[in-house]
């Protein structure tokens, strides 16, 4: 079970969280000019890497704050916290 | 007295203390102190069992956690504990054991024909004898469960209550042997916070099967002096008979503390377990060694031993296990254990040694003792079925591989085998560490780790006293210096009397016959599974390459002791049968529970009624007293319906149904999801989310909604009404509260940070009554005088705030069930009040509590549908024939470009509508697939599926709703739902069945 520093709460188990996927996928401006095939990449497409992963998650039992999260998927170690919004810390990729 | 083979002094029983207990039905006696495997080992009860496969007879191998065989059925009925190893269970007074896997005694076996047949159980048998024909399995299944299988699960609920603790430490230092007893003190003596588990009753770990000095005096001496000094700090925890089962990401740490030595049951007040979570900054594993046994033939027959487990009874329980005692190694330790069985009284046969010359200082402490020294040479053969009665050894070849002159027998009834020891590397792997192959004496040692964690000591492949005390207080220093703690005036590391030199260990795997492996006895490897070395070599033949697909093949290491003592050298042999190396082949991965536990210690207390929380709402008493049955909605508990007398349920909501519609009924609308939505953009943001247009809602309005996920899928409905300006007050489905609030945030947080929004929870805030009915309205014109109830002033879709009863609230004009209908939302704390007066000014009217199955049948009637009945994550608002509700002039909101991908555009897709049976008195049962054409048996073509059906006691008729292939193209056609006794016949109609023109609505 993962140990997450929720940026506003601090170090809490992983059971508080909930996971929110890859993060900096942003919504299309203008979701009508897509293609289906460009839609449907924005929609299901989401890397799955070994290594450094971007990704969301939420402290859904507790502040209800969304938040991102950079963690290597290999040896879960978090590289960082960062809020949304912000870009990601400078890291090495940590593989 | 009757314990043959206790002997008059030594070890660390109470010999004042004797305890009867029970194996099998009889009656024994030992001492407090001992365990049920010292205890039986005692009365000179060596057969204890039966194996896996070929029902062998089979004895207690070890002294630790790692037994394979001498498992037992502790206790009965509800509080039966399966398979548990007898070398693990402090005996206690009364204890009731019996063998597992034998019937009807380990003595006489009426299975024990399988083992006769065991040339045709070979490795992989059952996949290869049941495969044909498939249908069959479920017989077989039967059989080889009740043949070949373990204890038995209690079938009663569990009468014990366990625990859950959580703790924070500095470091956590999992054994308490001399490595993890050192770097508990050093730890410690920083002031960090420290905590020390070991899975036994004492600490001391291997030093407690010892004649170990440590400074010059008894080892257990110095371990009473480690133990009293870290008591003392306030910092240490000390948790003794508690079992480190798992380590896991970010150095969590499971452990599950017994409380008391009655292992079996809560005593004195205290809970049976508690399971512990435990986030250390560091982890220090202290975990010892496991002795793994040589390979020889027929090394299953009772009396078959690990070396070290005969100096563990010998020293620590003041037990000779035999009568007379063979030691059989590849290294110098074991000599100990025939210097012990020797100085204690008992016989010991000879020392036999697979190496040529062995010349270690123990060795000649062995034979200035008096004991033969047989060197190079190999135990060929064991003779006696139920016992064993003599050995017969020959001499080895030079390389290991065969056997040389004549064979001689020796008499003995115990052979303790040492084949060198391997580090218990389990907790080290568990979270991905990795393991490093040392060639020279064929162990796997703790590699790389990605965590916070360090092994010490003979879990780090120091097997000497020395190196593990030297070991053990750096790890502790080092973890705490790490942290910043340091200890002022540093005590010198204690010293280990009499460290000897020992030769190196000769690494075979296993021991040659005069015959081909296989051919003369059986090789064991895994005594619990009985799977051999033949096995394994046939599993490699057939290109099973990889260690793990072996495993599961020849199901070796698997079952209750995970291959504890025999899959390091069963993973050596099948390298050798693939001619690579160890380290290439690898080890089977390490997984938690490190061993066996109690599936009560992972529920802790949420257990029946803390299982899952029940929310009630604030009338729940008074539906209770009314006599309501429940519908388990999300936690909720809501009435389902109200039976009067002996009334059926269709009874009961047809009666419950005629209310709403010929006077009024009162439903417990409290469950629904309440969401308060404020700021600037609050209408901006309902724009997005909802699939209709929100920017003109005015205060006073409210407006049904329909929420899409961006895959263009219905995801949520209800009614959203403007409460004010830039504040709404959005309802949500009862079930679907919490998602959509999580919903909402998400794109809040995520995607739109630029909206001012602001949303707050309020269902539980609020009580809602809902009263439904042509009665409605005059019945709440009695209860108010400040809302003016009139159709022109208070119209449907809309809201007014006033009092009822005197009670502040909110009343929604917005119906559910297509009668003219109010919901009132007052206060949670007036919820009961107003229902009661409600209750009391309508029995004039009629008035009728109904529950949520009255109030779908009356949905149905209208065709509203309901989100996760009518849809089910795959139905678009099209699909349901709802295009009104999907604004076409919004330039986007959330999923509506989805629903113009080619695939929502199909013709066929599965479309909601009404089903009419045939026969108007056949209601369909809910799920029942639906097809055009019919077969006289399947398959046949699907084309849908019935969604809601009910019998319409205001209609008179059976009503439903389904999803069927293009359905709306389909009115008036004929389709038949086909059951297991017959085909019901039903004509595809609107799904509106009742007051289609809305006027009883809106009147």
């Amino acid at each position: 079970m993962l140990l997450i520093e929720c940026p506003w709460c601090g170090k809490r188990d992983e059971t508080e969280f909930s996971y929110g996927h890859e993060a900096h996928i942003a919504r299309p401006e203008d979701p009508a000019k897509l293609s289906d095939d460009e839609w449907a990449d924005y929609l299901f497409m989401r890397k799955n890497p070994k290594g450094l992963h971007l990704e969301r998650w939420a402290h859904s039992a507790g502040c209800r704050r969304w938040f991102n999260m950079a963690r290597n998927t290999h040896t879960n170690q978090v590289m960082g916290v960062y809020k949304m919004g912000e870009l990601p810390p400078k890291m090495d990729s940590g593989s | 007295m009757n314990q043959p083979n206790r002997l008059s002094d030594g070890g660390q029983i109470d010999r004042s203390q004797p305890i009867d207990f029970y194996f099998n039905g009889r009656q024994y006696t030992g001492y407090k102190g001992d365990t049920l495997a010292s205890a039986l080992l005692a009365n000179g009860v060596m057969l204890v069992g039966r194996s896996f496969k070929y029902h062998r007879p089979r004895g207690i191998m070890t002294a630790g956690t790692e037994e394979p065989n001498a498992l037992v059925q502790l206790e009965r009925d509800a509080r039966t504990i399966p398979n548990v190893p007898a070398t693990r269970i402090p005996l206690y007074d009364h204890l009731d054991a019996s063998s597992v896997n034998c019937w009807p005694s380990p003595s006489f076996d009426v299975m024990a024909i399988n083992g006769l047949f065991h040339r045709i159980l070979p490795a992989g048998f059952y996949y290869k004898t049941f495969m044909w024909p498939a249908s069959a399995w479920k017989y077989y299944e039967h059989i080889i469960r009740r043949a070949a299988g373990l204890g038995r699960s209690p079938e009663e609920p569990d009468q014990d209550t366990y625990d859950k603790m959580n703790a924070h430490p500095d470091v956590i230092v999992i054994g308490a042997g001399p490595a993890g007893l050192a770097a508990a003190l050093s730890a410690g003596r920083t002031g960090a916070r420290v905590m020390l588990v070991d899975e036994n009753l004492e600490l001391g770990g291997q030093l407690l099967n010892e004649r170990e000095e440590i400074d010059g005096a008894p080892a257990l001496e110095w371990v009473a002096a480690a133990e009293t000094e870290l008591s003392a700090m306030p910092e240490v925890t000390i948790l003794k008979h508690t079992m480190a089962t798992g380590l896991y990401d970010h150095n969590l740490v499971s452990l599950v503390e017994n409380r008391s030595d009655i292992i079996s049951m809560d005593q004195d007040g205290k809970t049976r377990q508690r399971f512990w979570r435990v986030r250390a900054k560091r982890v220090i594993l202290a975990t010892g060694a496991i002795e793994r046994p040589l390979i020889y033939s027929d090394n299953d027959r009772p009396g078959s031993m690990l070396a070290n487990a005969l100096r563990a009874y010998v020293n620590r329980y003041g037990v000779a296990p035999g009568t007379r005692h063979v030691i059989f190694t590849n290294n110098d330790d074991a000599y100990r254990s025939a210097l012990d069985l020797k100085a204690a009284g008992a016989d010991v046969a000879c020392v036999i040694d697979i190496r040529p010359d062995p010349s270690g200082e123990l060795v000649t402490r062995a034979i200035e003792a008096g004991i033969e020294v047989i060197d190079h040479s190999a135990i060929t053969g064991v003779i006696g079925r139920n016992a064993i009665r003599a050995i017969e050894i020959m001499r080895l070849n030079d390389d290991g591989d065969g056997v040389t002159g004549t064979a001689r027998t020796i008499k003995c009834d115990i052979v303790g085998s040492s084949g060198g020891w391997n580090p218990v590397v389990h907790l080290h792997s568990h979270p991905g560490g990795r393991c490093t192959w040392r060639e020279e004496d064929g162990v796997f040692l703790p590699g790389d780790t990605l965590q916070d964690n360090v092994s010490a000591g003979s879990a780090n492949g120091s097997f000497d006293l020395q190196s593990a005390l030297n070991e053990g207080d750096f790890a502790g220093t080092e973890a705490t210096s790490t942290l910043g703690l340091t200890n002022k005036k540093r005590p010198t590391v204690p010293k280990a009397t009499d460290a000897v030199d020992e030769d190196p260990w000769r690494v075979l795997w296993y021991i040659p016959t005069t015959k081909p492996v296989g051919e003369r006895g059986k090789h064991f490897l895994d005594p619990q599974n009985d799977v051999s070395v033949p096995d394994v070599q046939l599993a490699a033949r057939e290109g099973y390459r990889s260690v793990e697909h072996t495993k599961r093949y020849t199901t070796l290491g698997r079952a209750t002791d995970q291959g504890k003592t025999g899959n390091i050298p069963a993973h050596a042999v099948l390298a050798a049968a693939l001619g690579q190396s160890v380290p290439e082949t690898g080890t089977s991965t390490f997984r938690p529970p490190f061993s066996p536990t109690a599936l009560g210690a992972y529920a802790g207390r949420e257990v029946g009624e803390f299982y899952d929380p029940i929310r009630r709402t604030p009338m729940h008493e008074w539906h209770e007293k009314a006599g309501a049955l429940w519908e388990d909605v999300g936690q909720w508990h809501r009435p389902w319906y109200y039976p009067k007398d002996d009334e059926s349920m269709v009874e009961a909501v047809a009666r419950e149904c005629l209310a709403v519609r010929h006077q009024v009924g009162m439903l417990d609308a409290t469950t629904l999801g309440k969401i308060d939505i404020q700021g600037p953009d609050a209408a901006e943001f309902l724009n997005r989310i909802y699939t209709n247009a929100w920017l003109k809602l005015q205060p006073g309005r409210c407006r049904y909604g329909l929420m899409l996920g961006e895959d263009g899928m219905v995801m949520d409905d209800g009614v959203t009404s403007c409460l004010g300006e830039n504040h709404y007050l959005m309802t949500t489905t009862s079930g679907g509260a919490p998602r959509v609030m999580a919903w909402l945030e998400e794109w809040l947080q995520t995607e739109w940070p630029e909206l001012k929004v602001y949303l707050t929870s309020v269902t539980e805030q609020f009580a809602t009554l809902q009263l439904a009915g042509p009665n409605a309205r005059a019945l709440l014109s009695e209860l108010t005088t400040d809302i003016d109830l009139s159709t022109e002033e208070f119209p449907f879709m809309s809201w007014k705030s006033g009092t009822v009863a005197g009670i502040p609230a909110r009343v929604f004009r917005i119906s559910f069930t297509g009668e003219s209908s109010y919901e009132i939302n007052v206060p949670s704390s007036a919820g009961l009040a107003l229902w009661n007066d409600v209750m009391l000014a309508g029995e004039k009217y009629g008035i009728t509590p109904f529950g949520t199955e009255t109030m779908h049948v009356l949905r149905a009637e209208k065709g509203f549908i309901i989100v996760g009945q009518e849809t089910d994550g795959t139905v678009t608002p099209i699909d349901l024939g709802m295009n009104w509700i999907v604004s076409s002039k919004k330039p986007d909101f959330v999923g509506k470009r989805s629903l113009s991908r080619a695939d929502m555009l199909k013709a066929d897709r599965k479309q909601l509508v009404g089903l009419r049976t045939v026969d108007p008195n056949e209601v369909l049962p809910e799920g029942a697939q639906i097809v055009a054409e019919t077969k006289p048996k399947p398959p046949m073509e699907m084309i849908g599926h019935v969604t809601s059906s009910y019998w319409s006691a205001a209609l008179e008729h059976s009503i439903a709703l389904a999803l069927v292939k293009g359905g709306q193209d389909r009115m008036g056609e004929i389709i038949y739902v086909p059951l297991d006794d017959k085909i019901i016949p039903c004509e595809i109609v609107s799904p509106v069945f009742y007051d289609v023109e809305g006027s009883r609505l809106n009147g």
